[in-house]
Protein backbone atom coordinates (compact mmCIF):
# COMPACT_ATOMS: atom_id res chain seq x y z
CA UNK A 1 0.00 0.00 0.00
CA UNK A 2 1.36 3.09 -0.73
CA UNK A 3 1.86 6.07 2.00
CA UNK A 4 0.99 9.54 1.32
CA UNK A 5 3.45 12.08 2.95
CA UNK A 6 2.18 16.22 3.53
CA UNK A 7 4.30 19.24 5.96
CA UNK A 8 2.21 20.19 8.74
CA UNK A 9 1.04 23.48 8.80
CA UNK A 10 2.06 24.18 12.10
CA UNK A 11 6.23 23.86 10.86
CA UNK A 12 7.93 27.06 10.12
CA UNK A 13 11.03 25.80 7.63
CA UNK A 14 14.07 26.94 5.38
CA UNK A 15 16.87 25.37 3.67
CA UNK A 16 20.23 26.25 4.97
CA UNK A 17 23.15 25.13 2.55
CA UNK A 18 21.55 22.25 1.35
CA UNK A 19 19.95 21.24 4.35
CA UNK A 20 16.75 22.05 5.98
CA UNK A 21 16.05 23.18 9.17
CA UNK A 22 12.12 22.96 10.02
CA UNK A 23 11.15 24.31 13.97
CA UNK A 24 7.44 23.27 14.72
CA UNK A 25 5.82 25.99 15.68
CA UNK A 26 3.49 24.43 18.32
CA UNK A 27 6.89 23.68 21.24
CA UNK A 28 9.81 25.50 19.37
CA UNK A 29 11.95 21.97 18.92
CA UNK A 30 13.96 22.60 16.24
CA UNK A 31 15.61 20.08 13.55
CA UNK A 32 17.96 19.83 10.79
CA UNK A 33 17.03 17.13 7.60
CA UNK A 34 19.14 16.23 5.89
CA UNK A 35 20.14 15.94 1.77
CA UNK A 36 17.67 12.75 1.76
CA UNK A 37 14.93 14.14 4.30
CA UNK A 38 14.88 17.45 2.26
CA UNK A 39 13.85 15.67 -0.83
CA UNK A 40 11.03 13.89 0.84
CA UNK A 41 10.65 17.45 2.67
CA UNK A 42 10.39 19.03 -0.34
CA UNK A 43 8.30 17.07 -2.39
CA UNK A 44 5.61 16.04 0.59
CA UNK A 45 2.65 17.32 -1.08
CA UNK A 46 0.06 15.01 0.06
CA UNK A 47 -0.78 13.91 -3.88
CA UNK A 48 2.09 12.19 -4.62
CA UNK A 49 2.96 8.79 -3.54
CA UNK A 50 5.85 8.35 -1.24
CA UNK A 51 6.98 5.93 -3.62
CA UNK A 52 6.59 7.79 -6.91
CA UNK A 53 8.96 10.29 -4.64
CA UNK A 54 11.60 7.80 -3.70
CA UNK A 55 11.86 6.64 -7.25
CA UNK A 56 11.68 10.16 -8.88
CA UNK A 57 13.79 12.23 -6.62
CA UNK A 58 15.92 9.91 -4.39
CA UNK A 59 17.32 7.33 -6.44
CA UNK A 60 18.00 8.99 -9.41
CA UNK A 61 19.79 11.70 -7.35
CA UNK A 62 21.19 9.18 -4.83
CA UNK A 63 21.87 6.10 -6.95
CA UNK A 64 20.42 3.88 -4.20
CA UNK A 65 18.05 0.59 -5.08
CA UNK A 66 14.41 0.97 -4.96
CA UNK A 67 13.54 -1.36 -2.40
CA UNK A 68 15.65 -0.27 0.16
CA UNK A 69 15.71 3.60 -0.48
CA UNK A 70 11.76 3.31 0.31
CA UNK A 71 12.13 1.08 2.81
CA UNK A 72 14.70 4.14 4.88
CA UNK A 73 12.01 7.09 3.53
CA UNK A 74 9.28 5.36 5.04
CA UNK A 75 10.87 4.74 8.35
CA UNK A 76 12.67 8.25 7.97
CA UNK A 77 8.59 9.72 7.57
CA UNK A 78 7.42 7.91 10.10
CA UNK A 79 10.22 9.21 12.59
CA UNK A 80 9.30 13.08 11.69
CA UNK A 81 5.51 12.06 11.95
CA UNK A 82 5.98 11.36 15.13
CA UNK A 83 7.76 14.66 16.06
CA UNK A 84 4.26 16.28 14.10
CA UNK A 85 6.23 17.39 11.35
CA UNK A 86 5.20 15.62 8.30
CA UNK A 87 1.96 14.06 8.01
CA UNK A 88 1.75 10.25 6.78
CA UNK A 89 -1.41 8.91 5.37
CA UNK A 90 -2.15 5.67 3.48
CA UNK A 91 -4.42 8.13 1.47
CA UNK A 92 -4.18 11.30 -0.23
CA UNK A 93 -3.81 14.14 2.11
CA UNK A 94 -6.13 17.18 1.53
CA UNK A 95 -4.39 20.34 2.41
CA UNK A 96 -6.33 22.01 5.90
CA UNK A 97 -7.90 18.74 6.04
CA UNK B 1 26.15 23.82 22.34
CA UNK B 2 22.06 23.86 21.66
CA UNK B 3 20.99 23.16 17.74
CA UNK B 4 19.75 26.36 17.75
CA UNK B 5 23.32 28.07 19.07
CA UNK B 6 25.24 26.04 16.05
CA UNK B 7 22.70 27.14 13.43
CA UNK B 8 23.19 30.89 14.88
CA UNK B 9 26.60 30.41 14.64
CA UNK B 10 26.44 29.05 10.84
CA UNK B 11 23.79 31.79 9.50
CA UNK B 12 26.34 33.82 11.21
CA UNK B 13 29.15 32.88 9.11
CA UNK B 14 27.64 32.65 6.10
CA UNK B 15 26.02 36.03 6.84
CA UNK B 16 22.73 34.88 6.55
CA UNK B 17 19.87 37.02 8.00
CA UNK B 18 18.13 34.71 10.11
CA UNK B 19 16.16 36.54 12.86
CA UNK B 20 14.21 39.96 11.15
CA UNK B 21 12.13 42.15 13.15
CA UNK B 22 9.64 43.85 11.23
CA UNK B 23 8.21 46.70 12.62
CA UNK B 24 4.17 46.84 10.83
CA UNK B 25 3.23 50.53 11.88
CA UNK B 26 4.36 53.00 14.72
CA UNK B 27 1.03 53.87 15.35
CA UNK B 28 -0.28 52.95 18.93
CA UNK B 29 -2.84 52.83 20.94
CA UNK B 30 -1.00 52.75 23.98
CA UNK B 31 1.11 55.97 24.73
CA UNK B 32 3.91 54.20 27.34
CA UNK B 33 6.06 56.59 29.24
CA UNK B 34 9.25 54.56 28.33
CA UNK B 35 8.24 54.09 24.62
CA UNK B 36 11.64 54.84 22.15
CA UNK B 37 8.80 55.07 18.91
CA UNK B 38 8.37 58.28 17.15
CA UNK B 39 4.89 57.84 16.22
CA UNK B 40 4.33 60.47 13.41
CA UNK B 41 7.20 59.91 11.44
CA UNK B 42 8.12 57.78 8.51
CA UNK B 43 4.71 56.54 6.65
CA UNK B 44 3.82 52.96 6.21
CA UNK B 45 4.63 50.15 3.95
CA UNK B 46 1.14 49.14 1.96
CA UNK B 47 0.01 45.84 1.95
CA UNK B 48 1.41 44.84 -1.18
CA UNK B 49 4.90 46.38 -0.30
CA UNK B 50 4.61 44.36 2.86
CA UNK B 51 3.88 41.18 0.76
CA UNK B 52 6.77 41.95 -1.18
CA UNK B 53 9.38 42.37 1.64
CA UNK B 54 8.44 38.98 2.88
CA UNK B 55 9.01 36.91 -0.12
CA UNK B 56 12.62 38.90 -0.35
CA UNK B 57 13.38 38.18 3.42
CA UNK B 58 12.52 34.12 2.06
CA UNK B 59 14.59 34.43 -0.93
CA UNK B 60 17.56 35.83 1.82
CA UNK B 61 16.55 32.47 4.12
CA UNK B 62 14.93 34.42 7.05
CA UNK B 63 13.69 32.09 9.08
CA UNK B 64 12.71 33.50 12.39
CA UNK B 65 10.63 36.51 11.47
CA UNK B 66 9.15 38.66 14.33
CA UNK B 67 5.97 41.44 13.63
CA UNK B 68 5.87 43.94 15.47
CA UNK B 69 4.86 48.06 16.38
CA UNK B 70 3.46 50.36 16.93
CA UNK B 71 0.18 48.57 17.70
CA UNK B 72 0.10 45.88 14.97
CA UNK B 73 -3.40 45.21 15.19
CA UNK B 74 -3.98 48.96 14.03
CA UNK B 75 -3.22 47.71 10.90
CA UNK B 76 -6.67 46.22 9.32
CA UNK B 77 -4.33 44.08 6.65
CA UNK B 78 -2.51 42.69 9.90
CA UNK B 79 -4.06 38.88 9.31
CA UNK B 80 -3.25 39.01 5.34
CA UNK B 81 0.03 39.94 6.52
CA UNK B 82 0.27 37.24 9.06
CA UNK B 83 -1.11 35.08 6.63
CA UNK B 84 1.19 35.47 3.86
CA UNK B 85 4.15 35.41 5.96
CA UNK B 86 2.81 31.92 7.55
CA UNK B 87 2.63 30.91 3.88
CA UNK B 88 6.39 31.31 2.71
CA UNK B 89 6.97 29.53 6.06
CA UNK B 90 8.76 31.88 8.63
CA UNK B 91 8.67 31.44 11.99
CA UNK B 92 6.57 34.42 13.09
CA UNK B 93 6.66 36.22 17.02
CA UNK B 94 3.92 38.62 16.89
CA UNK B 95 4.18 41.52 19.44
CA UNK B 96 0.86 43.30 20.45
CA UNK B 97 -0.56 45.04 23.39
CA UNK B 98 -4.20 43.07 22.21
CA UNK B 99 -6.39 45.65 23.21
CA UNK B 100 -7.98 45.41 19.71
CA UNK B 101 -8.29 41.52 19.81
CA UNK B 102 -10.88 39.82 19.20
CA UNK B 103 -12.20 35.88 19.60
CA UNK B 104 -11.92 36.04 15.37
CA UNK B 105 -8.53 37.13 15.34
CA UNK B 106 -7.07 34.44 18.42
CA UNK B 107 -8.77 31.77 16.21
CA UNK B 108 -7.39 32.93 13.15
CA UNK B 109 -3.89 33.51 14.71
CA UNK B 110 -4.40 29.88 16.25
CA UNK B 111 -5.05 28.40 12.66
CA UNK B 112 -2.22 30.19 11.03
CA UNK B 113 0.18 28.59 13.42
CA UNK B 114 2.39 31.55 14.66
CA UNK B 115 4.69 30.49 17.36
CA UNK B 116 3.95 32.80 20.15
CA UNK B 117 2.62 36.03 20.83
CA UNK B 118 4.14 38.65 23.28
CA UNK B 119 2.18 41.36 25.41
CA UNK B 120 3.86 43.62 27.68
CA UNK B 121 2.05 43.57 31.12
CA UNK B 122 4.27 45.80 33.33
CA UNK B 123 2.12 44.91 36.53
CA UNK B 124 -0.45 42.67 38.25
CA UNK B 125 -1.95 45.79 39.38
CA UNK B 126 -4.10 47.38 37.07
CA UNK B 127 -3.45 51.12 38.07
CA UNK B 128 0.69 50.49 37.95
CA UNK B 129 0.36 48.77 34.47
CA UNK B 130 -2.37 51.49 33.31
CA UNK B 131 -0.01 54.31 34.73
CA UNK B 132 2.73 53.34 32.38
CA UNK B 133 0.45 52.52 29.50
CA UNK B 134 -1.29 56.25 29.98
CA UNK B 135 -4.32 54.15 28.53
CA UNK B 136 -7.32 53.64 31.69
CA UNK B 137 -8.44 49.94 31.48
CA UNK B 138 -5.50 48.71 29.02
CA UNK B 139 -4.48 46.34 31.77
CA UNK B 140 -7.90 44.61 31.42
CA UNK B 141 -8.02 44.46 27.80
CA UNK B 142 -4.32 43.08 27.51
CA UNK B 143 -5.64 40.48 29.84
CA UNK B 144 -8.35 39.54 27.94
CA UNK B 145 -6.14 39.03 24.71
CA UNK B 146 -3.88 36.58 26.84
CA UNK B 147 -7.09 35.22 28.16
CA UNK B 148 -8.18 34.67 24.19
CA UNK B 149 -5.07 33.71 22.67
CA UNK B 150 -4.53 30.53 25.37
CA UNK B 151 -8.35 29.61 25.01
CA UNK B 152 -6.99 29.03 21.42
CA UNK B 153 -4.12 27.21 22.02
CA UNK B 154 -1.33 30.08 20.77
CA UNK B 155 1.53 30.91 23.11
CA UNK B 156 1.39 33.53 25.01
CA UNK B 157 4.98 35.39 26.76
CA UNK B 158 4.33 37.95 29.04
CA UNK B 159 6.84 40.78 28.38
CA UNK B 160 7.62 42.57 31.76
CA UNK B 161 9.57 45.85 31.25
CA UNK B 162 10.91 46.54 34.34
CA UNK B 163 11.47 50.18 35.41
CA UNK B 164 11.45 52.31 38.42
CA UNK B 165 7.45 52.28 38.64
CA UNK B 166 6.74 48.84 38.62
CA UNK B 167 10.18 47.12 39.84
CA UNK B 168 8.44 46.34 43.09
CA UNK B 169 5.91 44.20 40.59
CA UNK B 170 8.01 41.41 39.24
CA UNK B 171 7.00 38.59 41.33
CA UNK B 172 3.61 39.42 40.66
CA UNK B 173 3.30 39.63 36.96
CA UNK B 174 5.08 36.17 37.17
CA UNK B 175 2.26 34.50 39.35
CA UNK B 176 0.09 36.18 37.09
CA UNK B 177 1.38 34.57 34.15
CA UNK B 178 1.60 31.03 35.98
CA UNK B 179 -1.92 31.83 36.92
CA UNK B 180 -2.65 32.29 33.34
CA UNK B 181 -0.65 29.11 31.49
CA UNK B 182 1.50 31.80 30.07
CA UNK B 183 5.44 32.33 30.65
CA UNK B 184 6.71 35.70 31.67
CA UNK B 185 10.14 37.28 30.91
CA UNK B 186 11.15 40.45 32.43
CA UNK B 187 13.84 42.60 30.60
CA UNK B 188 15.43 45.81 32.38
CA UNK B 189 16.31 47.41 29.24
CA UNK B 190 15.52 50.97 29.16
CA UNK B 191 16.72 53.04 26.19
CA UNK B 192 17.06 56.18 24.63
CA UNK B 193 14.35 56.86 22.09
CA UNK B 194 15.59 56.25 18.28
CA UNK B 195 15.56 59.94 17.51
CA UNK B 196 18.17 60.53 20.34
CA UNK B 197 16.01 61.44 22.88
CA UNK B 198 17.67 60.54 26.45
CA UNK B 199 14.85 61.13 28.30
CA UNK B 200 13.49 57.38 28.85
CA UNK B 201 16.57 56.36 30.51
CA UNK B 202 15.91 58.42 33.84
CA UNK B 203 13.09 55.29 33.99
CA UNK B 204 15.69 52.97 34.41
CA UNK B 205 16.29 50.75 37.37
CA UNK B 206 18.84 51.18 39.77
CA UNK B 207 22.11 49.00 39.83
CA UNK B 208 20.78 47.52 43.39
CA UNK B 209 17.45 46.58 42.30
CA UNK B 210 19.13 45.35 38.68
CA UNK B 211 21.59 43.06 40.96
CA UNK B 212 18.82 42.02 43.13
CA UNK B 213 16.50 41.24 39.95
CA UNK B 214 19.53 39.30 38.43
CA UNK B 215 20.23 37.26 41.80
CA UNK B 216 16.44 36.17 42.31
CA UNK B 217 16.21 32.87 41.51
CA UNK B 218 12.18 33.15 40.42
CA UNK B 219 14.19 35.25 37.29
CA UNK B 220 17.08 33.72 36.67
CA UNK B 221 16.95 29.99 36.66
CA UNK B 222 20.76 29.64 37.22
CA UNK B 223 22.17 32.64 39.24
CA UNK B 224 25.44 31.03 40.11
CA UNK B 225 26.35 30.65 36.41
CA UNK B 226 24.93 33.97 35.42
CA UNK B 227 26.56 35.93 37.85
CA UNK B 228 29.70 34.33 37.23
CA UNK B 229 32.81 36.20 37.19
CA UNK B 230 34.27 35.73 34.21
CA UNK B 231 37.93 33.92 34.31
CA UNK B 232 40.81 35.97 35.31
CA UNK B 233 42.88 35.10 31.80
CA UNK B 234 39.75 35.83 29.76
CA UNK B 235 41.23 37.99 26.63
CA UNK B 236 38.55 39.61 24.37
CA UNK B 237 37.46 37.08 21.70
CA UNK B 238 37.08 37.10 17.61
CA UNK B 239 33.59 37.28 17.84
CA UNK B 240 30.92 39.49 16.66
CA UNK B 241 29.64 41.70 19.74
CA UNK B 242 25.92 40.32 18.58
CA UNK B 243 23.89 39.13 16.19
CA UNK B 244 22.87 42.80 14.68
CA UNK B 245 23.58 43.18 11.13
CA UNK B 246 25.54 39.83 11.22
CA UNK B 247 22.43 37.67 11.13
CA UNK B 248 19.45 39.39 11.84
CA UNK B 249 18.31 43.14 11.09
CA UNK B 250 15.20 45.26 12.03
CA UNK B 251 13.14 46.90 9.52
CA UNK B 252 11.06 50.20 10.08
CA UNK B 253 6.99 50.57 8.75
CA UNK B 254 8.78 52.92 5.92
CA UNK B 255 10.88 50.37 4.92
CA UNK B 256 14.21 51.48 6.52
CA UNK B 257 16.36 48.52 7.28
CA UNK B 258 18.71 48.87 10.45
CA UNK B 259 20.82 45.83 12.12
CA UNK B 260 18.62 46.06 15.03
CA UNK B 261 15.52 47.76 16.09
CA UNK B 262 18.22 49.13 19.17
CA UNK B 263 20.69 50.33 16.78
CA UNK B 264 18.89 52.89 13.97
CA UNK B 265 22.01 53.31 12.04
CA UNK B 266 19.56 53.10 8.61
CA UNK B 267 21.56 51.21 5.68
CA UNK B 268 19.07 51.08 3.29
CA UNK B 269 15.23 51.81 2.23
CA UNK B 270 12.67 48.73 1.01
CA UNK B 271 11.14 51.20 -1.06
CA UNK B 272 14.04 52.21 -3.20
CA UNK B 273 16.51 49.00 -3.21
CA UNK B 274 16.04 45.36 -2.89
CA UNK B 275 16.23 43.60 0.58
CA UNK B 276 19.23 41.11 -0.87
CA UNK B 277 21.56 44.01 -2.60
CA UNK B 278 21.04 46.47 1.24
CA UNK B 279 22.04 43.38 3.07
CA UNK B 280 24.90 42.04 0.33
CA UNK B 281 26.22 45.61 -0.46
CA UNK B 282 25.94 48.53 2.65
CA UNK B 283 28.69 49.67 3.33
CA UNK B 284 27.62 50.19 6.85
CA UNK B 285 26.87 46.74 7.69
CA UNK B 286 29.91 46.02 5.66
CA UNK B 287 31.58 48.09 8.67
CA UNK B 288 29.60 46.38 11.83
CA UNK B 289 30.71 43.19 9.85
CA UNK B 290 34.19 43.80 10.04
CA UNK B 291 34.11 44.50 14.15
CA UNK B 292 35.12 42.47 16.39
CA UNK B 293 34.85 42.37 20.45
CA UNK B 294 38.70 42.36 20.69
CA UNK B 295 38.54 46.02 18.49
CA UNK B 296 36.76 47.88 20.84
CA UNK B 297 39.16 50.08 22.53
CA UNK B 298 36.92 51.14 25.82
CA UNK B 299 35.66 47.38 26.51
CA UNK B 300 38.35 45.13 24.76
CA UNK B 301 40.37 45.79 28.58
CA UNK B 302 37.47 45.46 31.04
CA UNK B 303 37.18 42.82 33.44
CA UNK B 304 33.78 41.50 32.14
CA UNK B 305 34.14 41.58 28.20
CA UNK B 306 34.11 37.63 28.34
CA UNK B 307 30.64 38.08 29.83
CA UNK B 308 29.11 41.34 29.00
CA UNK B 309 26.34 41.45 26.58
CA UNK B 310 27.21 44.85 25.37
CA UNK B 311 24.63 46.48 23.01
CA UNK B 312 26.25 48.24 19.90
CA UNK B 313 23.62 49.81 19.14
CA UNK B 314 23.25 51.69 22.75
CA UNK B 315 26.96 52.35 22.23
CA UNK B 316 25.82 53.92 18.91
CA UNK B 317 22.87 55.90 20.69
CA UNK B 318 25.78 56.94 22.95
CA UNK B 319 27.44 59.01 19.88
CA UNK B 320 30.10 55.67 18.68
CA UNK B 321 29.37 52.36 17.13
CA UNK B 322 32.77 50.94 18.79
CA UNK B 323 31.94 52.72 22.63
CA UNK B 324 30.73 52.11 25.53
CA UNK B 325 26.97 51.00 26.35
CA UNK B 326 27.05 52.17 29.89
CA UNK B 327 23.74 50.54 30.32
CA UNK B 328 25.90 46.78 29.74
CA UNK B 329 28.61 48.18 32.02
CA UNK B 330 26.20 48.15 34.60
CA UNK B 331 24.42 45.12 33.77
CA UNK B 332 28.09 43.44 33.52
CA UNK B 333 28.75 44.65 37.24
CA UNK B 334 24.98 43.69 38.71
CA UNK B 335 26.11 40.27 37.68
CA UNK B 336 29.08 39.89 38.13
CA UNK B 337 30.08 42.37 40.94
CA UNK B 338 33.20 43.15 38.98
CA UNK B 339 33.56 47.21 38.42
CA UNK B 340 34.03 48.12 34.83
CA UNK B 341 36.24 50.96 34.76
CA UNK B 342 33.46 53.53 33.25
CA UNK B 343 31.84 53.17 36.40
CA UNK B 344 34.74 53.82 37.89
CA UNK B 345 34.69 56.96 36.95
CA UNK B 346 37.97 56.94 35.61
CA UNK B 347 37.48 55.00 32.09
Amino acid sequence: MSLYVARSSAVAARALEGEMIVMSTRDSTLFTLNEVATEIWQAADGRTPLEEIVERSICVKFDVEPAAALRDAEECCRKLAAHGILLVSEQPIVPGA
Amino acid sequence: MSLLDHINDKTARLGVPFNVQLDLTYRCNENCVHCYLDHGGGGEMDTSEVTGVLHQLADAGTLFLCLSGGETLLRPDFLDIVRTARSLLFNVTLKMNGILLTERDAECLAGLAVSQVHISIYSHRPEVHDAITRVPGSFDSSLNAIRLLVRHGVRVRIANVLMRENIADYRGVQALAAQLGVEARIDPTVTPALDGDPSPMSLRIAIPDLQRVFRDPAVVKDVEKFCAPPPADAQPGGDYPCGAGINGCYISPSGDVMPCIAFPLVCGNLRRQRFGDIWRESELLGQIRGTRIRDLPKCRECVNVASCTRCPGLAYLSGDMLGLSLLDCEKAYARTGLLPLPLTGSG
